[in-house]
């Protein structure tokens, strides 16, 4: 019976003309193009520069910003007025003033001021941006304290000093892409795993074919069973296209070892499919059953840790990430590529994912009910 | 214009006859914005962070009591032995470990050979890029303190304001994204199906047959969910303002007017999915979950577009949500005026603009 059940499934998978393309079109679009773009890394701040004192000194000090590779010198301002204009319209992200006299002050004063005011509506751009601002500072302190080592004020006070060197551990490099790659994987999972069991049953209600289901001696689990498991298998199809495609095209390759991602994956796919099941259970039309799916996977997506780190969240927020299944899975995922962790390390992920799978099957299949 | 009136009648009665639907349209871009404006952040605090300091000097105890007093840092480790820094992160007890140098205070004042390494765990990236950047303006902060004691000659001084954000809230980066986001998408899907469900249940005969003009078929269609985006519209902006406490710096009536020019594109593109596809099924996919990715990610709400490859820039102009998601931050946040929006305006204009006609040239008239 299951068998046949399923055969019907995957006929009316292929035989529908959007349903194969976008199992392929989708993980072939997200992954090429997506993990180019997840990247949260700061670059090309414009700076606009206000330069009140116009001597050797502050030239050189622009210079040295302008060719730090990090900023671009988006225009010169004659008062920070005028250069609030820039900041304004978007054209540049800080202020740069260096102050009156600031040439004279570092001779006799020891010590001169500037004045770095940074857009901050994005405090991620803003906080980066003006703490290397003011790492460059250092530096060009430094080189003057050097180019002028020989006089006598220096040679003669203690000069405190040291250096800060900055080092990534698993991700040497900081590159997005591992981070993004095995977790946009997860990300199509879902969707594709989700969506399309999501509106298989309401579709059958809405076409009315669900009455001839009804009426049939097929029991609920093997009807239950005969909507997964296709959708098991196409989860299977796309998380291998995914691999192959994270391999040939990011040369990225999982530290640990692929049963265990295919394992986690197989729980997992089970998990959401179940949900969109329930889903669909519910649902009386296609528009309520896309909507609370939609709605579920935007929350799922957006609060696993995939984009913003879990840690910076509120305590509540951070209680809700415990009951999202993408979460536990995205974890394995990052796990097994960066770190190379084992199954063994990855218990308490295994536990919560096969509580989930258990717990949304069995209500897919109690709260299908024959006769309404 | 009365026909015309008669088929806004005849929309608005299908959409509120359907009751579950309705309350789900309305509920749940609340839950979303308050969701997500909330925890959609990047901000850092209360990090775990563990000390390696051998010389256990004046110098590095009052760093460390820097990084204790920080928001940003608990110092939850001292190590004893710098081989234990490998296991404190494979176990995930520390996000961050600082390793002085030995002899630190002597070296800093005399041979210029101290030093401090930070030691982040780069799986977050971002996280990681975010501490190193905090923990390096502690110890800035400190040596700064050190200069000024000891006179240090040149001294470049840095006075740092932060603009339009002095306590540096993500939410007032991520909130106008989130609104752009849960905006287009819900109504995009609201409209996707309007055309496409008459022609899937064969009530579409029944219109093309009527005297009615198709563009008016196509309005009448648009108009009920145009209400209902305001109505949600309204909400967002309350809750924005009152429950994530992200201020309307600028002019309300522009702001309004941009979302509602954001809201006529979005259903727009509902329309034009609709008249494309053949069934629900196909039109629900591709409203719902083909273009929630890309407005995730290529619209500029979580990734800067600044630092995409400069392709991908372009391909982001594509995505209408990226020319909401700016001029909002400029008029909402920054409070700017707003001809330094208009080039925004425009943009979204013309793709409405685009839509609709691309609309009424694939609204086929005959069936079959």
């Amino acid at each position: 019976m299951l068998k046949f059940l399923i055969e019907k499934e995957f006929k009316q998978i292929a035989r529908n003309s959007f349903v194969p393309k976008i199992i392929i079109g989708m993980p072939l679009v997200m992954m090429l193009i997506l993990p180019w773009a997840a990247n949260q890394s700061i670059k090309n701040v414009n700076i606009c520069v206000v330069d009140n004192d116009r001597s050797v000194f502050s030239e050189r000090l622009i210079n040295k910003i302008a060719s730090s590779g990090y900023f671009k010198l988006s225009d010169a301002a004659s008062s920070y007025n005028s250069a609030m204009k820039s900041i304004e319209s978007g054209s540049a992200d800080i202020v740069f003033e260096i102050e009156n006299g600031f040439e004279e002050k570092l001779f006799r004063e020891n010590a001169a001021r500037v004045m770095i005011s940074a857009n901050a509506v994005s405090g991620i751009k803003g906080g980066l941006g003006s703490s290397y601002l003011a790492s460059i500072l250092t530096d060009y302190a430094a080189e003057l304290r050097e180019a002028y080592a020989k006089s006598a004020v220096i040679a003669n006070t203690a000069i405190p000093t040291f250096g800060i060197a900055a080092q990534y551990k698993f991700n040497p490099r900081l590159d997005y892409k591992v981070f993004m790659v095995p977790a946009l994987m997860v990300m199509l999972l879902t969707m594709i795993a989700g969506f399309l069991p999501a509106l298989n049953i309401v579709g059958e209600k809405e076409a009315g074919t669900i009455e001839q289901m009804n009426v049939s001696p097929v029991k609920n689990h093997i009807f239950i069973l005969s909507k997964l498991i296709p959708y098991w298998v196409i989860g299977f199809v796309v998380l291998s296209l995914c691999l192959v495609l994270a391999a040939s095209v990011y040369r990225l390759y999982p530290s640990g070892s692929v049963l265990t991602i295919y394992l986690f994956a197989g729980i997992y796919i089970l998990i959401v499919s179940g949900f969109g099941l329930v889903v669909s259970n519910y649902s009386n039309t296609m528009q309520q059953a896309m909507f609370v799916m939609f709605f579920f996977v935007m929350v799922f997506i957006l609060m696993s840790g995939l984009f913003t780190p879990i840690a910076s969240m509120p305590d509540w927020a951070q209680n809700i990430t415990a009951f999202n299944p993408l979460k536990y899975l995205m974890q394995v995922m990052r796990m097994v590529y960066l770190k190379g962790s084992s199954f063994s390390e990855m218990i308490p992920q295994f536990l919560a994912l096969g509580a989930f799978a258990v717990v949304l099957n069995g209500w897919a299949i109690l709260c299908y009910k024959k006769s309404s | 214009m009365k026909q015309f009136l008669a088929f806004v009648k005849k929309e608005f009665r299908h959409i509120l006859r359907d009751k579950r639907t309705m309350l789900i349209l309305l509920v749940m871009p609340i839950v979303q914005i308050i969701l997500f404006g909330f925890a959609v952040t990047t901000e850092v605090k209360n990090v775990n962070t563990a000390v390696f300091d051998p010389s256990k000097d004046a110098a590095t105890r009052q760093i460390i009591e820097k990084f204790k007093a920080s928001p940003y840092f608990i110092v939850t480790e001292e190590l004893t032995d710098f081989n234990l820094i490998n296991d404190v992160f494979k176990y995930g007890k520390v996000s961050l470990v600082v390793v002085f140098s030995e002899n630190f205070a002597d070296n800093m004042l005399h041979t210029g050979e101290a030093s401090v390494q930070l030691i982040a765990d780069g799986t977050e990236p971002n996280q990681a890029s975010t501490l190193i950047n905090y923990a390096s303006g502690i110890l800035q902060s400190y040596q700064q303190e050190q200069m000024e004691r000891y006179n240090a000659p040149f001294q470049i001084i840095p006075e740092i304001k932060m603009l339009f954000n002095p306590q540096m809230k993500s939410a007032y980066n991520f909130v106008p994204g989130v609104m752009g986001m849960v905006l287009i998408l819900i109504c995009a899907m609201m409209t996707s199906i309007a055309i496409v469900r008459e022609k899937e249940s064969g009530t579409m005969e029944m219109l093309l047959a009527s005297p009615i003009k198709p563009i008016y078929i196509i309005l009448a269609k648009a108009v009920p969910y145009f209400t209902l985006s305001v109505l949600n519209l309204i909400t967002i902006l309350l809750l924005a303002v009152f429950v994530l406490g992200v201020p309307i710096a600028g002019n309300l009536f522009w702001l309004i007017l941009l979302s509602l020019l954001f809201i006529f594109l979005a259903l727009s593109l509902g329309l034009l999915i609709s008249t494309l596809v053949d069934t629900q099924l196909a039109a629900m996919l591709i409203s719902g979950m083909a273009l929630m990715m890309p407005i995730m990610v290529m619209s500029g709400m979580i990734f800067p577009i600044d630092s995409m490859p400069t392709i991908l820039q372009w391909l982001s102009s594509i995505v209408p949500a990226r020319w909401y998601i700016a001029p909002v931050k400029k008029l909402m946040i920054q409070g700017v005026a707003v001809q330094y929006a208009a080039k925004e305006f425009i943009i979204l204009a013309a793709m409405t603009f685009f839509l609709i006609i691309v609309s009424l040239k694939k609204f086929k008239t005959r069936l079959g």
